[in-house]
């Protein structure tokens, strides 16, 4: 069985249906890309996911469980962590507090220890700080754990939002647009990073990109979504050249050869 | 020599007042922090409280500190549910139906008091019953001193509480962006509560100081304190921690300055005057961040 299945997911917003007749697959442990062009209906999906929007018809199942109707922060529990398009820190908090909030539900001490500081609280905290700490550097992020989230670089922003997520202890985690904003190099080091991720967490990744040679060099499969539907899924070398998906990125006029997906689309 | 003493006395009973207000000032600006609503119920908390301390102390016969700590819990649930009955349903609603509902639920707790004890002002004893200490020529009765001690705790437990704990930094968390929050695993709903809980919890501390220090109940009594702390959040940056303590302190000593060496019936015209100037200077208040906008 696999570790999320979506069967029949749809969502409509008044009128327009968003997403429509949606089936996918994650087997644990794979890393998974969806892609497509923009407003196909990709973050609507994780909304879906991450329990921000409630599904119209359509059901989501983890590990064989509904998920469908729970809040976000039971789905986060069970185990759907994700990470934003445009970067959502805690600008205010340090980058240390940032991960720490994320551990929150998996380590617990009483409101009166909290008030006192006494009994589990001192251990407790500094399990805490020692687990973030151990994922901060990871991320090399490790020597700025005092900074304001606010003050930190594009590109560390962003790890940090990944870092936050993984704090979580997820089974799954969703990327949005990882590589957003970023040069060549950066995406090369993203890449790596996702790579890491994904063999030191042990988690099972479902990203959403356009950067087409981020998808190629990194997704085992890849799901297409048009206009809030299917339209291929399988591998990314056969996906990639499929005439369906290069005139759904750039229009049927085009009469380019099979790689012409592969640019920045 | 005689000036400089109560110059120094006038600041002392300026810091008591200014504490006091600063109390309330934390409950309102937390709450704004989270929920993005000015509860202006948040004022008769303080009312409630202080018949409540009443209830348990002149007519149950309670000790003080018991009845201190059963006070304070009392209006700690209550402002949770207060929350819960009346402000959540209204969690997606416009601003203006909160706003106006917080009001109403002001005119509620004003009247269902008015309704068991009556709108006579009750004559109510002081718990605190510390002598006064003579530092040098200058005298500081129990109660300032109390007041000080309390407040000073209590603001240094809170700034403890939000910055070095779980759910101190999930309320942080939650006033920044309650959605990011509630997808990295924090309980909104709880946090919201506990907000609520720790801010009536101080209100009703204030109550209790301001209540020994007047002697007199009556179902209005919080209207006044309530508004005054308000504009201290207002002057401090509403949503700043420290800025409420700040404002709270400030407006106080102004307002005791200004009483004992301008006016005593200018003293609130004073008070709202710097409010203005501090606004017209700075919009977000003292200590109020800067909202950026997103180009």
């Amino acid at each position: 069985m696999a570790l999320l299945e979506i069967k029949k997911l749809g969502i409509s917003f008044g009128g327009l249906r968003a997403v429509d007749d949606l089936n996918m697959e994650l087997n644990e442990g794979s890393l998974v890309g969806l892609i497509g062009p923009n407003g196909a209906g990709k973050t609507t999906v994780f909304n879906m996911l991450t329990g921000v929007y409630t599904p119209t018809n359509g059901r989501i199942l983890l590990d064989g469980k509904s998920i469908v109707g729970k809040k976000p922060n039971e789905i986060c529990d069970a185990g759907i962590a994700r990470t934003f398009q445009n970067i959502r820190l805690f600008d205010k908090m340090t980058v240390l507090d940032n991960v720490k909030v994320a551990l929150n539900s998996h380590y617990s001490y009483s409101l009166f220890e909290s008030f006192t500081h006494l009994g589990s609280y001192r251990k407790k905290e500094l399990e805490m700080n020692e687990k973030a700490m151990e994922i901060l550097k990871v991320f090399d992020l490790d020597g700025q754990a005092d900074y304001m989230a606010t003050n930190l670089p594009y590109g560390k922003q962003r790890k940090l939002e990944i870092a936050r997520a993984l704090a979580t202890n997820p089974r799954i985690l969703l990327l949005d647009e990882p590589a957003a904003g970023m040069n060549p190099a950066e995406t090369q080091e993203l890449m790596h990073t996702i790579e890491l991720v994904r063999s030191k967490f042990h988690v099972t990744i479902l990203l959403i990109e356009h950067d087409m040679k981020l998808v190629s060099g990194i997704c085992e499969y890849l799901y297409v979504l048009n206009f809030g539907t299917l339209l291929v899924h399988g591998k990314p070398e056969e996906v990639l050249n499929d005439p369906k998906v290069i005139t759904a990125y750039l229009g049927d006029e085009e009469e380019e050869e099979g790689g012409s997906a592969h640019g920045n689309a | 020599m005689n000036v400089l003493n109560s110059i120094i006395e006038q600041l002392i009973n300026g810091l008591r007042t200014g504490s006091i207000y600063a109390l309330i000032a934390l409950g309102y600006t937390m709450v704004y922090g989270i929920a993005k609503m000015i509860n202006f119920a948040h004022g008769d908390i303080i009312m409630v409280g202080a018949y409540i301390l009443y209830v348990f102390v002149s007519l149950l016969h309670i000790p003080a500190i018991p009845a201190v700590l059963l006070t304070t819990m009392a209006c700690a649930v209550l402002g949770v549910v207060i929350e819960k009955v009346a402000y959540k349903p209204l969690r997606k609603a416009q601003p203006l139906a909160v706003l106006i509902t917080a009001i109403g639920v002001s005119f509620f707790l004003q009247n269902i008091i008015q309704l068991i004890f009556g709108a006579t002002p009750i004559p109510f004893g002081s718990i605190i019953k510390i002598p006064a200490i003579t530092l040098g020529s200058i005298t500081i009765s129990g109660i300032t001193l109390v007041t000080l001690i309390v407040t000073t705790i209590c603001m240094v437990s809170l700034t403890l509480f939000i910055n070095k704990t779980k759910a101190g930094r999930a309320m942080r968390a939650v006033s920044e962006d309650k959605g990011a929050a509630e997808l990295m695993g924090i309980n909104v709903n709880g946090t919201i509560s506990l907000t609520f809980f720790i801010g009536s919890a101080l209100a009703a501390i204030a109550g209790i100081l301001f209540i020994c220090q007047y002697e007199a109940l009556k179902p209005t009594l919080g209207a006044l304190p309530g508004i005054k702390a308000f504009v201290a959040a207002v002057l401090g940056g509403i949503g700043s921690i420290p800025g409420a303590m700040l404002g709270g302190i400030l407006l106080g000593v102004i307002e005791s300055l200004s009483k004992a060496y301008i006016s005593t019936q200018l003293s609130d015209a004073i008070v709202f005057g710097v409010l203005v100037l501090v606004l017209l200077v700075k919009p977000t208040g003292l200590l109020g961040k800067q909202r950026k906008e997103k180009v």
